[in-house]
């Protein structure tokens, strides 16, 4: 069964003789990624229930609530990083490209070299700026011409200004913000078609946020993004579709305008209203 | 912004209330106590070392009046101890370099193989064998080494190789390099476990191999480490004593092959020590001088190994 269709039927359940404030009939957008029934586990504790949603291309889908309800855990499986921890089980479907990730024919580099992740802690390489931006290309065999990728990428991630003088200085003599666009250019650099972000901005202040935002904004037409996100305002300001977790439970998904402003859902308004207010 | 003006009102009501005095009203007579015998204990260690430096330059200064400094760095043949005598350190030298080179040419690629392995690939389970038994084998007092080299090495490595003498270079390297493995293994996994796992997760997010992961972010972010460990079995290694004279023997010898008894500085050290050479003369000054020279190899090894050592430094948070 797909996302698209229990989107709708959680929708016709949830909202009977409410708003009508839902998606049309049909998923208006393009699927890229579909998250199908999707359970995680700790060792047995469960972290995510029975999620399904739907990754819309080219668009900015946002994830959303309170700590520990299981949004880093759903985000980094979507890109299996969830391989490197001890004790996970993933039940359930992620449907890309025609495969379900975890399916035991898919080889999950190929997977990450498609899917790209910025994480909440900048984490540049400790070499230079340069070598930070083309280290992922050169390990997967780019051929073209390395100087134009490496600018290419720190143009889009709004940084090349600031380091088109010092890209042979090391990448930890940038400060906090700065280095979290170098991160997001890196990832930009292997031209993924999904870019998954977690908490992108949670270290840094104000002024590099909005750089962020602006950036993401920009980025929209080229690729699809999935955002994890403490900051409601973020969220409603950004992305065109929210999901809202609590305690491993999807309570609500939908667009981003109408989860906001006319949540369907009773805790959903309790929880975007709390942080407003 | 109201609510932090109240609070910083009550604050200083509070500061008005209470006296404060930050004037100095006593001394502590523990934290000096402890302050000055710690320094005393460092000074001990700085008196000594003084010491010993002192008597290393004086007793060479008395070997270099008798025999000259050219003759002594580029002399090709060491007989200290009989007459026709001559006093060229280059064989001893030589002798030093062909155990410290064979045991690193093994324990280096096998100690940063261990490393690479017992920090990004063995279970928390295998970890915890294999660590504390490296950790035993960097604790096995030297000499053991040496006779485990006569006894099982050298009768082994005799059937393999034809034409090896009973004291052979090649033996003592090979134990001398079981015996620095371990120095090297564990302090390059811990080089490597320091490096934070957000570097890897990092490059894994960019479609890298476990192995891309390893050699070319874990590797290079750890390298000071690494590199500390490597010179550190080095200059143990040129330190070593007791392995190598049991293993690889007496004869000053600039043989190009392993397959040959030679003789190390440390192993010569041992040799005038330990027999009855009357002390005051010139025999017994030898002593000094090739002491004197390990001390400078050391201590360049050392400087040198502070410079690599800030010159790759990676910091990271
Ligand atoms: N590596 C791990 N091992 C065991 N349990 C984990 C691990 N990571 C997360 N968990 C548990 O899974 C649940 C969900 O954690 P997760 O990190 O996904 O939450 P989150 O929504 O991202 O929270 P936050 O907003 O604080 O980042 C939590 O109960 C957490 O304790
Ligand atoms: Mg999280």
């Amino acid at each position: 069964m797909s996302a698209i269709n229990l989107l709708e039927e959680s929708i016709v359940e949830k909202t009977a003789g409410e708003s009508e404030s839902i998606p049309s009939q049909t998923f208006p957008d393009e699927v890229i990624l579909d998250i199908d029934n999707v359970s995680i586990s700790y060792s047995g504790n469960p972290a995510v229930k029975h999620v399904s949603f739907p990754i819309a291309k080219n668009r900015i889908t946002s994830i959303i609530g309170p700590s520990g309800c299981g949004k880093s855990t759903l985000l980094r499986s979507i890109n299996r990083m969830n391989d490197f921890i001890d004790g996970v089980t993933v039940d359930g479907n992620f449907i890309y490209a025609g495969h379900n990730v975890y399916s035991s024919r898919i080889d999950p580099v190929e997977v990450r070299r498609n899917i790209g992740m910025v994480f909440q802690k900048p984490n540049p390489f400790p070499k230079t700026i340069y070598k930070n931006i083309s280290w992922g290309p050169q390990i997967n065999g780019f051929t073209g011409s390395m100087d134009e990728l490496v600018e290419k990428s720190l143009r889009q991630a709004a940084l090349w200004d600031e380091v088109r003088d010092r890209l042979h200085e090391s990448a930890l003599g940038l400060s906090g913000g700065q280095q979290q666009r170098l991160c997001i250019a890196r990832a930009l650099a292997m031209e993924p078609d999904i870019l998954l972000m977690d908490e992108p901005c949670s270290a840094l202040d104000p002024i590099s946020t909005s750089h962020i935002e602006d950036l993401l904004f920009d980025l929209k037409s080229r690729y699809t993004i999935v955002i994890v996100t403490h900051n409601m305002q973020q969220a409603a300001r950004i992305s065109d579709y929210t999901a809202f977790l609590e305690m491993g439970d999807l309570i609500e998904f939908g667009i981003t305008d109408q989860l906001f402003t006319r949540p369907n859902q009773k805790r959903t308004e309790e929880y975007v209203t709390g942080r407003f207010g | 912004m109201q609510m932090r003006e109240m609070e910083t009102l009550k604050h200083s009501d509070v500061n008005q209330a209470k006296k404060i005095d930050i004037r100095k009203t006593r001394v502590r007579w523990g934290e000096f106590l402890i302050e000055s015998s710690l320094g005393l204990c460092a000074m001990i260690s700085i008196f000594t070392t003084g010491v010993i430096i002192f008597i290393l330059a004086q007793e060479s200064l008395g070997f270099f009046e008798a025999v000259s400094p050219f003759d002594f760095f580029f002399g090709t043949s060491w007989v200290p101890l009989f007459e026709p005598s001559s006093y060229g350190v280059l064989p001893l030298l030589w002798g030093t370099m062909l155990i410290t080179i064979g045991a690193a040419l093994f324990a280096i690629p096998t100690g940063l193989a261990s490393a690479i392995y017992l920090s990004e690939y063995a279970s928390p389970r295998m970890r915890a064998v294999v660590k504390p038994v490296l950790e035993v084998l960097a604790g096995i007092p030297t000499v053991v080494y040496g006779y485990f080299a006569l006894t099982f090495v050298t009768p082994l490595l005799r059937k393999m190789v034809p034409g090896l003498e009973v004291f052979n270079a090649l033996s003592g390297a090979i134990v001398v390099g079981v015996m620095i493995l371990p120095t090297i293994a564990t302090l390059s996994d811990n080089a490597l476990r320091a490096v934070p796992d957000s570097l890897r997760q990092g490059a894994y997010a960019l479609g890298a191999t476990s192995l891309e992961v390893t050699t070319r972010v874990v590797v290079p972010a750890g390298l000071s480490g690494v590199m500390a460990s490597f010179l550190l079995a080095i200059s143990r290694a040129i330190g070593e004593t007791m392995a190598v004279t049991l293993a690889a023997g007496a004869t000053p010898n600039l043989s190009l092959t392993f397959l040959e008894s030679i003789q190390t500085m440390t192993a010569y050290i041992v040799q005038v020590s330990m027999g009855d050479t009357p002390a005051g003369g010139i025999a017994y000054q030898t002593l000094f001088a090739v002491a004197g020279l390990l001390f400078v190899i050391t201590l360049i090894l050392n400087i040198v190994s502070q410079w690599i050592l800030s010159k790759f430094r990676e910091v990271y948070e």
